[in-house]
Parts: C-alpha cells; structure tokens; sequence
C-alpha cells in the first residue's frame, strides 16, 4: 500500500481525497452508506453569518453529464451550526472543514470568527465564488481587489488552515489566485460551479427561478483541469482539484495536472460511496506505477 | 383520530437488486419487479427509491421512484414506472436477470392510524396511484380497511386495479367516462356521501391541492406525497425544497409526505 497522505497548510490529510461543500451535506447524511472518517476532509455546507432560506424552488436542472443548481446558500447562520451541528460532527476522526461565505467583509469576518471557536474544525474553506447569490459570493471572486480585501481581513482574524475557493467565471483564474495567496491564503480551491442556464422550450420559461445557475458534474472537468493546471504552475501555495471527478482516474488527472489533493462533489449524488472508490483507486495506481507515495504523481504530468 | 408519524430513521441501502419481471402495462406505464440475493431492507409505505438509470445518455441524475408495493413473500419490491422521458424509457427496456442499482429506502411514510375503525380514503392520480397500492396493504394488514379512490384520464390509464381491490373498496373516475364516474377525483359522489377520518393523496399538484382542499372544508386530516425534482435524495443537495411554514424543507428528507397542515397551500 502506497502513502496517500498529503498536507494543505497545516492540516494533515490521510489521503488526497475531501469530498466538496453543498455535496456531502455535514457528512452524517452519508454515514449509512461508508465510513466517513475514511476521508481526507469533510467540506461541509456552505454556512453564512446569517440564517438564509436561499433560493425559492425549482432549485435545479439536469444537463448532459451534470447538472444546474441554484440553492443559494440555504444554511441556518454560523451560530445553529456552532450550538447545533457542531457537537454532532465534532468528533468525527477526519479534517470537518467549514465552508464560509458572506454578502459583506464584516460578515465573512463575524462568520470566520465564530468558526475559529470551534476547537475541532480545522480549516475553512472561504467561498468567493458562489454563483447563487445576489450580494457577495461570486462578486468577490471576480476581481482581484475584492478578493485580496475579502481574504485578507479573514487573515487577521483566523489563524488556521484557510482554503479559498475559487470562481471559474473569470478570464485569468491565475490572477485571482496569486491575488489570495498574497494576502494568505494557504491553498486555493477550484473550480466552484460554473454560472449556466436551461430553459423549458414548451413553456417559454426558464427552468430555475433564478433563470441562471451553477453547472458541475462531469461535463464541467476538461475546464476544471486545465484551470487546475493553469493555477499549479502560477501559485506556491497547494492547490485543491474539483470539477467533475467521478472516478479514481479522473482524481489522478487532477494530482498529475498539479493538483495536492481534490474534491468529489456532484457525484457523490450518483454514487454515495464514491469517494471511497477514489482512494482505493488511487492506491491501486500508485501500486501499479511503483510509486510509493501520492506525492510522487502531484503534478507530474509531463508535457 | 391517533396517527402514528412515519418514521425517519430507517438505514439507508445502496443495493444491486435483480429484474424478476417487467411488465408493459400500457403504451405509458410499465411495472418493474425487483429483489435481492439477501432480505430487502424494510420499507414503509410513502417512502422511495432513487433509481440509477444506465445506458441513457441524457440521464444523468438517479430517479426517485415510488415503492409500489413490497412482497415480503417473494422478497419483492414493485415500482410502478410512467415513461415520460428518457430516463424512465430507459427503465422500460430493462429485462429479467438485468441488475439495477437502487438506493433505499428514502424519505418518511404516511402515517399509520391507531384505530382499527378510522376510515381512511386514499386518493391516487395517474402514477400517484403507486404508493397508493402499498399503503392500502399495509393498512388492511393493521386491521384498517381502506377505500381508494383512484382517477386517470381514460380507462387504460386505470392501473393495477385487481391489486387495489384485494386491499379495499375501490372507486374510480375517469375525466372522459370510460370508467367509473366521469370528471375529477375530487368529484367523486362518494365525497359527498361519506366523511373520512383520514385523506392521503398522491398525483398530479392540482388534484392534491383539490384534495387538500376538500380535507380542509371538511376538517379532515390530509397527508399528501410530494414530488419536488430531486438530485441526491438523502438530503445534501437542498435541490428539492417545498416552501412550508417552517420555510423551505427538502421533500425526500422531510417529505416525500407532509400533512396539509405543514403547507402553505391554503394561504
């Protein structure tokens, strides 16, 4: 059996494999199908400073290969989930890293704060990128000013692992990225959705209530590996790999293309156990190459 | 009236299971059967499965499906299928021996009566007829003899009525007369000539909505069976959310079953 841990900041991860936020829920929800404390990380829902109901229904659209979602950040505020869910997860023995996103600075601030309290969460993951929302999220992941200001008062106040989330609706993510990881950042995250529309021919109308939404699944990887790889080669700090991973070998592009460790998301509604096929398949690799260690495959594409 | 509420809490399955049979109903509906090397796990009515469609290139997401009916002599669990796109023409075209990968069982149940005289009514429409079937067994199991009323648009559209009628009295209306009485469930002579203690509903929004509302004129308890559209099933998506009084909930966590009450349908 090859090594598969890897380090992101100062988080020890015992394999490269997190499954993404808005995908896992807080992970219980998939605690009857695998054990969840097999995984790398736990990125759980994305949590605001606020209660939000998000977006009013239909919420989603199936495409070819994926899916549009527009959920719109519905969480019930940072102070439920430190009184609520926290005690529930706490204790379980992997890296529960807490997605955080705001509409203002103050509110990621507050949110970051509240997060840093809790003694057994590890990391955030800062969400710049959410396409869902009207105010915030994407809004400050789209420029490189908004999104040096937002991650470095984050900086300030939260001395862990911070992870941040970046948005593919962009035209350099590499900017984007050199941006946060000069204000801090220990690893950047990518690809978040990417903003897309369906529309109901019959009715005329468009399928989500919010006419637009974010699209994922395996339609949206040959974008988010070629960004993964774009964004390796620009940055010093790890970056984190998603975007359509639905299997072992999709996983391992992602590594070869520079990637330190990678997401599972839309796909763990197809297949709940999914990631757990991803680390065997990873260490099935890995012992077919005669590598002893994952990080022997981390950007080892040669071109 | 006591109800029992549908219990939440059951394990979750992630199963292989194997076509026995399926059989073409009509030009619409066809009726899969499916069981497993091991006992299947216990289901209540209400709840569903969430399908994995293979082979079809437009199907990405699973398909959440009603249980039909559960055989526990045979080890069998029924899903009745209406193909409406391709997903589901897809399930059409499984055959016996084929393996289909189903996660279950999903969701909460309709509640069970305590009272062996509550008179239940239980209301299906089109495809909503599915979970109908189960229910109705599992009440006539418990003692509790139902009355279903079932409508369709035309007489071909009526289904599985010989399975309904083994449960419990059985009306029916079609919206052109070829069976039953003509018009609406909500129609029926029956619902002026009897009162009910208990009204489940599943079909078509408006026809649960005109249940719902007649359960309401007449202040009887209503559990109608969403159909919200659905990504993962269990939860994690929030995809599939209804707007209830306790602000949007996800309909196969919290629902598929919610009684009237919970909805914002008579605001």
């Amino acid at each position: 059996m090859a090594r598969l841990n890897v380090n992101i900041g100062s988080l020890e991860l015992k394999n490269p494999v997190m499954t993404a936020s808005g995908t896992f829920g807080y992970g219980t929800e998939f605690s009857d199908f695998f054990d969840i404390s097999a995984l790398g990380a736990i990125i759980v829902k994305g949590t605001t400073l606020a209660h939000r109901e998000g977006n009013p229904y239909p919420r989603l659209a199936e495409t070819p290969a994926g899916m549009l979602n527009a959920v719109g950040l519905q969480n019930k505020g940072v102070e439920y989930f430190a009184e609520k869910i926290y005690p529930a997860i706490k204790d379980i023995d992997t890296n529960i890293l807490v997605n955080v996103s705001g509409s203002t600075v103050g509110d990621y601030v507050a949110c970051a704060e509240r997060i840093a309290s809790l003694e057994n969460i590890p990391g955030i993951e800062l969400n710049i990128s959410c396409p869902n929302v009207k105010q915030g999220g994407m809004a400050f992941g789209t420029c490189t000013a908004s999104a040096s200001e937002v991650v470095r008062a984050v900086r300030r106040v939260y001395p862990r692992t911070m992870i941040v989330k970046l948005s593919p609706n962009v035209t350099d993510i590499t900017e984007i990225a050199r941006a946060v990881e000069a204000e801090g950042a220990d690893s950047v995250s990518l690809i978040n959705t990417l903003l897309g529309m369906a529309i109901d021919a019959e009715r005329r109308r468009p399928v989500l209530s919010t006419v637009t939404g974010g699209l994922s699944g395996p339609c949206v990887k040959p974008i988010a590996l070629r960004m993964v790889w774009q964004t390796s080669r620009a940055v010093k700090i790890p970056v984190v790999g998603l975007g359509g991973i639905s299997n072992a070998r999709d996983a391992i592009e992602f590594l070869l293309a520079g990637a330190s460790a990678i997401q599972i998301g839309t796909y763990n509604f197809i297949d709940p156990t999914v990631s757990m096929s991803v680390i065997e398949g990873i260490d099935e690799y890995l012992n077919r190459h005669g590598f002893s260690s994952v990080q022997d495959i981390i950007g080892a594409l040669e071109v | 009236m006591l109800l029992r509420a549908g219990i939440q809490s059951y394990m979750k399955y992630m199963l292989n299971l194997r076509v026995t049979e399926n059989r073409t109903l009509n030009a619409d509906y066809c009726l899969l059967k499916l069981t497993h090397d091991e006992v299947l796990p216990a289901m209540l009515p209400g709840q569903f499965v969430e399908v994995l469609v293979e082979g079809s290139p437009t199907t990405f997401l699973r398909r959440p499906i009603s249980i039909n009916f559960v055989d526990k002599s045979r080890n069998e669990l029924w899903l009745l299928i209406r193909l409406i796109g391709d997903g589901t023409r897809q399930m059409a075209a499984y055959r016996q021996g084929d393996i289909m990968n189903l996660l279950l069982p999903l969701g909460n149940s309709f509640s069970m009566p305590e009272i062996k005289t509550t008179r239940t009514l239980l209301t299906g429409g089109g495809v909503g007829t599915a979970p109908m079937l189960f229910l109705g067994a599992e009440l006539k199991n418990r003692g509790i003899e139902p009355t279903f009323l079932l409508g369709a648009r035309s007489e071909k559209d009526l289904l599985q009525l010989d399975e309904f009628r083994r449960y419990g009295r059985l009306f029916t209306t079609t919206e052109d007369g070829s069976a039953g009485e003509k018009g609406y469930l909500t129609q029926h002579s029956v619902l002026n000539k009897e009162k009910f203690d208990i009204i489940y509903s599943c079909g078509p929004k408006p026809m649960m909505m005109a249940v719902a509302d007649y359960a309401c004129k007449t202040e009887t308890e209503c559990e109608v069976s969403l159909e919200n559209t659905m990504a993962c099933g269990i939860g994690a998506c929030l995809c599939c959310v209804e707007d209830t009084k306790q602000g949007n909930v996800c309909v196969c966590t919290e629902g598929p079953v919610f009684n009237t009450k919970r909805l914002k349908w008579h605001d």
